[in-house]
């Protein structure tokens, strides 16, 4: 098999993250489908918090700053770091370059 | 079922896998055609009609679409809708026999972005592909691939419909998606269109599927389209949703606009509306009777004492409906054998009263290409 280029990002929750503009959100009952037009993967968002959270990272300098800026309680950050995590394996988020 | 399965199966504001068949024109006959193909139905969708339903998908965010037929190929305007849905931003994957992925158009393709495609054969070596898609079919193929290999086309799927001939073949399958660099696509028979006739001489026994079940679950990368998730209920789930999605995240429309609740049961009791009818696909998919129906809590019927039906949910509601069961009862192929027990049950009350397909588009018997017989056991 084939994996294509696809760099598998590690989450770092003190950097900036944006969606990957390739990536398309459709809001749902549950919360959004994400759909990469690049690598073709889907992924289901699961509560219209997250969204919230992943609509709000390009606009803070890190994704802690949009923990707080979202109004996400501390206790469930670990949660929600665990979401981002998962979106930056799949590519779906990627971190702003740091040059 | 998991939170998430729970609110898939209320529906969403769109489809996540929509089928969307472009004629039922084909020049083959495959004996298990789930769409009954061959002629073109002279009701299909006119090019400008095609766009218009495109606009829509896109005005949903309908993200791809599965394109299939008949023989989508065969359609004149076939590039030109392919590319007005790339220009929508609707990502199009769409299965294929083979014949038309000409050099030339299969430089075409590799040259598109957004464009996926599935090629079918049914058997690895000539004997068993041509027993099931036809005299020739084999050799075709493989040209059609070497076309896509020359053309660099990145990653083509290579599909298969599993049978009892074909799905002890599953290694040299592998072995040769590997060669093209092509993934594997590994999908269940139903016993829909033309297969309600030849499904219950060529599906894979039970043992079979036990062995395919353990051969999947060690390899994840290998694509389902999620059809196999009967066998979850042997143990650990395979991947994917593990749900019918009939009308709650999957359906099909068909090459004259009409919707049904999946692509394996084009027949009257599952078609919704017609993209004709006003307000569109958007009105069928969000307020039909038919969906709204689908989406509403399902009976486990005779499936209730069953310490696994929330693995498999009773199995796929197509399978049910063209071998004659009931749909609460277990699928013909629950792999406790319960959907045996069942269908011998039918027989001996009578023999089982299956459906027949609504609208078969197969070319007369002796016109044309020969219908391949299906006595091969």
């Amino acid at each position: 098999m084939t994996t294509a280029t696809t760099v598998t990002t590690t989450f770092d929750a003190d950097r900036r993250w944006h969606l990957h503009e390739r990536v398309a959100l459709r809001p749902e009952p549950f919360g959004a489908l994400a759909y990469h037009y690049g690598n073709r993967r889907l992924t289901f968002l699961r509560s219209p918090d997250l969204v919230d959270l992943v609509e709000r990272l390009a606009d803070e300098p890190s994704a802690r700053a949009a923990f707080t800026a979202a109004g996400i309680d501390d206790r469930r950050w670990p949660s929600f770091e665990k979401a981002l995590t998962s979106l930056a394996a799949g590519d779906f988020i990627v971190p702003e370059e740091s040059s | 079922m998991t939170a998430l399965t729970d609110q898939l199966a209320q529906g969403l504001n769109s489809p996540i896998c929509l089928t969307w068949e472009w004629t039922y024109a084909c020049d083959l006959q495959c004996v298990h055609c789930l769409s009954s193909s061959g002629r073109r139905d002279p009701r299909e969708l006119s090019t400008e009609e095609m766009k218009g339903i495109v606009d829509q998908l896109a005005e949903m965010q309908v993200f791809y679409v599965n394109i299939g037929g008949g023989e989508p190929m065969l359609r004149p305007d076939f590039f030109e809708i392919v590319e007005y849905c790339v220009e929508r931003g609707v990502g199009v994957k769409f299965s294929t026999n083979g014949g038309r992925i000409t050099a030339e158009n299969a430089k075409r393709l590799a040259a598109m972005d957004y464009v996926d495609i599935q090629i079918s054969l049914d058997g690895v070596d000539e004997e068993t592909n041509d027993l099931i898609r036809g005299e020739g079919t084999h050799a075709r193929v493989r040209q059609a691939m070497d076309h896509l290999k020359a053309a660099g086309y990145p990653q083509f799927k290579l599909s298969v419909v599993m049978t009892r001939q074909n799905v002890d073949q599953v290694d040299a399958y592998e072995a040769l998606a590997d060669e093209y660099g092509a993934e594997l696509r590994l999908t269940r028979f139903r016993p829909s269109g033309r297969g309600i006739d030849t499904w219950h001489e060529l599906h894979p026994t039970s043992e079979q599927q036990v062995r395919l079940y353990h051969w999947l679950l060690e390899r994840p990368h290998v694509l389902t389209g999620d059809s196999f998730f009967h066998l979850s209920a042997l143990g650990e789930p395979l991947p994917g949703l593990n749900l019918c999605g009939a009308g709650r995240v999957v359906c099909l429309i068909d090459p004259v606009g009409d919707v049904y609740a999946c692509p394996f049961v084009l027949h009257d009791e599952f078609m919704a509306g017609s993209v004709r009818d006003e307000g569109g696909f958007a009105a069928i998919w969000r307020s039909s009777d038919l969906f709204t129906s689908l989406r509403e809590p399902s009976s486990p019927g005779a499936c209730a004492s069953c310490g696994s039906f929330d693995a498999c949910g009773g199995g796929c509601m197509a399978a049910k409906f063209f071998t004659g069961l009931p749909l609460d009862a277990p699928d013909p192929e629950c792999v406790f054998g319960y959907g045996e027990e069942a269908l011998k049950a039918l027989d001996a009350d009578g023999g089982a009263v299956r459906p027949t397909v609504s609208h078969d588009h197969s070319k007369p018997i002796g016109v044309g290409r020969k219908r391949i017989p299906v006595t091969i056991l």
